[in-house]
């Protein structure tokens, strides 16, 4: 058990990470509410809280650039991130349960796939996209996004399947269970928790990527969110639209925060605690 | 309930290394049988490739006469404990218990389920546990557990790989008499592994020794214990273990190294006319402290004096350690029976129970009586002639 003075420390700590990690947040909060004369003003809080920005992504200008966007930014990452999250599993339980050649082979390969700066590959992506017709299209930004995915989603959940006792599976055959009931009785309620946490890793990770998303796309017919701020312009040259890009910023911060709060029982360790002594 | 019977059970791994080899045990309806053996010996592979956790390489498996070595775990019937007990975490104790039976769908009511659950848990003593998940369960808690899963079905037999090595001492000596009693109740075919003396030596009517996946042996406790098949099985039998000790013959004596043993009669003919050296196989148990041998019982052994190095009081009884030089031409072997007994080597030392009021102390020397029926099993093996592993005892 923790003392006051523990306690104490432990809070001061966790105010000042959480100070640290939120400020960048709030302030674009703040400029979100700011009115384009405000924003200048270089105040933290906005001189009257106007939702002007948030109309103008929403009804306004900006409408026809950020709406298409907020849609392809949703539909590709959790495509991507579904077809990341099953293939990683049947990859990841033939890894942790079968003993294959090759086996290491796959992991290395799957690493090494990471390893490849996003920037060097996509002018080479760019140029066989346009050739075979998956420049700006949903697939042409889901099939380079499962190349990020995929590999960290094998390897969170190699070592998640890893951590399920082999005996557990064996017990249920023992007990009466095919391969598929063992499968699905024991081992998928199991390493649910690890399933939503890969899935929650790719999602942010397509949902984040901005160098893709603006380098195969030219168009609102794939081009997501992150890509669609950097054609964010003010009402006139003169205009910084900071404000708008800050609301819209605001606005796909929201999914995340959601889907976290949605799953967060979900991402819950040490689930197959009793299973097995020792 | 079933018979099981293994014939020439062999288990090859990719690599060619036969970590079971040619076992043929027929375990007959109701039977307990032990699997014993050091680690590394095969008797968990033997035990999972009964209950089709492990392909067979070759050879029968039979249960109730009819070969099940191509089906699958789930259509033999078996059930088995681990040792790790491999509970299933996200179910509660009752959900755990009941897994068997919801598996096998339409076979069972909601009502059976729930009436034979409850059997078992009133069996197991688990009654105010069901809701519990496992991870919250104590040790002995979470084997019963394992345990009721076993037992809920009517499973033809139960098998047990090494079930109690996870408890402390004291909830171990508990659970295999809870285990014994249970299958005496039950009548199932047992296979039961351990490498634990104790419990090979009282849960089972037979026991099978193993030595790197070849059976040594195969006979009830006692049989093991009082005419072991070879010096493995003899040294391997028995806490503290069987002393062998190096003599030579003159006449009608074992010349040792703690002094001299007069040859018994019965081996007498065996030895007489070598001039050999031989080893003699001597329980601690055969030993006395001479004040204590009743005055009757002395001319039926031979009494000598020896030093010790050191003793052990336990309330009860009382060991003493008496070392000695070991003979240089039986070392090589007892080295190469130390390893296949996990040890890394033979300690020569003599080791001998003494009654628990003796005084005998560490660092002196006093007389002790040596049983002459200790001879029984001996084991006089002329060392350079002998083959290189098993060979029966003749005494």
């Amino acid at each position: 058990m923790l003392s006051t003075k523990q306690k104490l420390g432990w809070a001061i700590v966790t105010v000042l990470v959480l100070i640290y990690a939120l400020f960048p947040v709030l302030s674009i909060l703040m400029t979100s509410f700011k009115s384009p004369a405000d924003l200048a003003s270089g105040k933290f809080l906005p001189a009257q809280f106007v939702t002007d920005n948030y109309e103008q992504i929403f009804v306004g200008d900006a409408k026809d650039l950020f709406l298409p966007a907020l849609w392809n930014s949703i539909g590709i990452s959790l495509i991507a991130t579904f077809i990341a999250v099953v293939l990683a599993t049947l990859c990841a339980y033939a890894i942790a349960r079968l003993d294959f050649p090759g086996k290491r082979i796959v992991l290395t390969t799957a690493l090494m796939v990471s390893m490849f700066p996003v920037i060097s590959i996509v002018t080479p992506l760019f140029n066989l996209w346009r050739q075979v017709g998956l420049y700006d299209t949903w697939l042409g930004l889901i099939i380079p996004y499962l190349s990020l995915t995929l590999p960290i989603s094998i390897w969170t959940l190699a070592a998640f399947f890893q951590q399920i006792p082999w005996d557990l599976e064996r017990a249920a055959q023992v007990d009466g269970a095919s391969t598929w009931q063992a499968f699905r009785k024991v081992i998928v309620p199991l390493t649910a928790p690890g399933v939503f946490t890969t899935a929650i890793i790719a999602f942010f990770i397509a949902w984040n990527d901005f160098v893709y998303g603006i380098g195969l796309t030219s168009t609102s017919a794939a081009r997501p969110v992150p890509a669609a701020l950097a054609f964010f312009t003010g009402a006139s040259q003169f205009e910084d639209p900071a404000g708008a890009i800050s609301a819209a910023a605001i606005i796909v911060t929201i999914p995340v925060v959601l889907l976290v709060l949605a799953f967060q029982r979900q991402i819950v360790s040490g689930l197959t605690q009793g299973a097995v002594k020792g | 309930m079933a018979s099981i019977t293994m014939q020439n059970l062999v288990k090859k791994y990719d690599d060619g290394f036969p970590a079971v080899n040619d076992v043929s045990i027929d375990v007959a309806d109701g039977e307990f049988l032990i699997l014993v053996g050091p680690s590394g010996c095969g008797k968990s592979t033997l035990l999972r490739m009964v209950v089709g956790l492990e392909d067979i390489t070759s050879g029968d498996l039979l249960i109730d006469g009819e070969r099940v070595n191509d089906k699958a775990p789930r259509d033999r019937n078996l059930s088995m404990v681990f040792q790790n007990y491999a509970l299933y975490p996200h179910l509660t104790v009752y959900e755990n218990i009941a897994f068997p039976l919801r598996l096998s769908k339409g076979q069972f009511s909601k009502d059976e389920i729930d009436r034979k659950v409850r059997a078992a848990s009133e069996t197991l003593d688990l009654d105010e546990h069901l809701e519990r998940k496992p991870a919250n369960l104590s040790g002995g808690q979470r084997q019963r557990v394992a345990m009721g899963r076993a037992i809920v079905r009517d499973a033809d037999a139960f098998l047990f790989d090494e079930p109690l090595s996870n408890l402390d001492a004291k909830l171990r000596g508990q659970m295999r008499t809870e285990i014994a009693q249970l299958q005496r109740r039950m009548g199932i075919t047992s296979i039961y592994v351990t490498h634990d003396q104790t419990e090979a030596m009282t849960l089972g009517d037979r026991v099978a020794v193993l030595k790197k996946g070849v059976l040594q042996q195969i006979a009830s406790p006692r049989e093991l214990y009082e005419q072991p098949a070879n010096l493995f099985v003899a040294g391997f039998i028995g806490a503290p273990s069987m002393n062998f000790l190096p003599a030579r013959i003159e006449g009608n004596v074992f010349k040792t190294p703690i002094g001299d043993i007069e040859v018994p009669e019965r081996v007498q003919q065996k030895v007489s006319g070598k001039n050999d050296i031989v080893l003699l196989g001597l329980r601690p148990e055969h030993f006395e402290d001479s004040k204590f041998v009743d005055e009757a019982k002395v001319p039926h052994g031979t009494t000598f004096e020896a030093e010790f190095t050191h003793t052990e009081w336990l309330g009860n009884q009382q060991y003493g350690y008496i070392q000695f030089e070991q003979d240089q031409a039986v070392k090589h072997k007892l080295d190469e029976l130390a390893k296949d007994l996990d040890a890394d080597e033979m300690p020569s030392q003599v080791v001998v129970s003494l009654d628990a009021s003796s005084r005998i102390r560490g660092g002196t020397a006093a007389n002790i009586w040596l049983d002459a029926a200790a001879c029984t099993c001996s084991i006089p093996r002329p060392v350079k002639t002998s083959p290189a592993t098993r060979r029966p005892v003749r005494s």
